[in-house]
């Protein structure tokens, strides 16, 4: 660095940026989609994202019916709308990025880490 | 923990949590205490945690993440130290546990909801019906979105339980294999060095699996906060 003599500092931090995308090109390519270990955590997410949707639905059912005494049809009921929700969750994390700018659902479009 | 503990119901879950918490408030302390400029080896790793969530926090949530970070923050080492402690011999993992895990989740997801209902308000509601589908659609519409929020909390505390007692399950299952094998005889001996190879290499990937669910964690908090703080 005691060669730099050029006095533009623009050029300095244009050199230090290319030279640190040169020492970590990985680290530089990963940062805008926020952080090396997301994309490890979208993996584990999305098994759980379809399962939970479906306990939810299972449960709402479950005491529903036990509340009203209408013993299997909120069941029935609820566990498609739970297995409907649970896709939806899981579309929502791994629609493109693109999707997401225009879409509306209760989370905003922000389901993916 | 004994005849003192059952009088006191204080199980080794209660004091493990408490061991946890001691550990990060006294490595933040003892790591902050020089408060040196040009920081030392602890400092600099108490410091690198402090930024690495608030990073994330400012990153994820926007500028109100400000706000958010000391509840991130806790929440991230409070898992972090919970899981780490479990994978010591003779510890406990209370993160193992779904009561606990359960309660970490309802936590944020009632944060959540009143931070959207403060900073929202009746508008909050709004979000179950999404904007353009047919009103049509709206008595089954409304009942999915519903599921799908209620879900949240669930598949945060299912997430984290199930990837720790899957864990130790593991270790579980590998450590009877050696002692089933060691029963053999001579040549059950030299097998039995097997599982316990494969134990080693399960604790590596519990390392990292520890740190890897407390950061989903996190940074699930931080995206359910950023939807509450959106205008």
């Amino acid at each position: 660095m005691d060669k730099d003599t050029d006095p533009s500092g623009e050029s300095f931090d244009r050199r230090l940026k290319a030279a640190r995308e040169r020492i970590e090109p990985r680290a530089a390519a990963q940062r805008p989609a926020g952080g090396g270990m997301s994309d490890l955590g979208l993996v584990l997410r999305a098994g759980t994202e379809l399962v939970s949707a479906l306990v939810v639905g299972v449960a709402m059912g479950w005491g529903l019916d036990h509340w009203l005494h209408a013993r299997p049809w909120f069941l029935i009921l609820f566990s498609l709308l739970g297995g409907v929700a649970g896709v939806l969750n899981v579309w929502r994390l791994v629609r493109p990025e693109a999707m997401n700018a225009e879409a509306n659902g209760p989370d905003n479009g922000s389901g993916r880490i | 923990m004994g005849v003192i503990g059952e009088s006191l119901r204080f199980s080794q879950s209660p004091m493990m949590m408490i061991v946890a918490a001691i550990l990060v408030l006294a490595f933040l302390y003892v790591g902050m205490r020089p408060a040196a400029v040009v920081p030392g080896r602890l400092q600099a790793a108490a410091e690198i945690c402090y930024d690495f969530i608030h990073n994330m926090a400012v990153d994820t949530i926007g500028p109100e993440g400000r706000a958010f970070f000391p509840f991130v923050f806790t929440l991230f080492f409070f898992i972090l130290a919970g899981n780490y402690l479990g994978l010591l011999p003779f510890s406990f993992a209370f993160t193992s546990h779904i009561a606990v895990t359960l309660a970490l989740a309802l936590m944020v997801f009632c944060l959540s909801i009143i931070v959207s209902l403060k900073v929202q308000g009746a508008r909050f509601f709004a979000h179950f019906m999404p904007a353009g589908a047919p009103k049509a659609l709206a008595p089954l519409l409304i009942p999915i979105e519903i599921l799908s929020f209620l879900s949240r909390p669930v598949s945060l505390s299912i997430r984290l339980f199930a990837n720790m007692v899957a864990g130790h399950v593991m270790f579980d299952m590998f450590a009877a294999f050696t002692i089933m094998l060691a029963g053999l005889g001579f040549f059950g001996d030299i097998i039995a060095v097997g599982p316990v190879v494969i134990n080693i290499a399960l604790m590596a990937l519990e390392l990292l699996v520890g740190a890897l669910q407390a950061y989903v964690f996190a940074i699930l908090t931080c995206i359910y906060l950023r939807e509450a703080v959106a205008h």
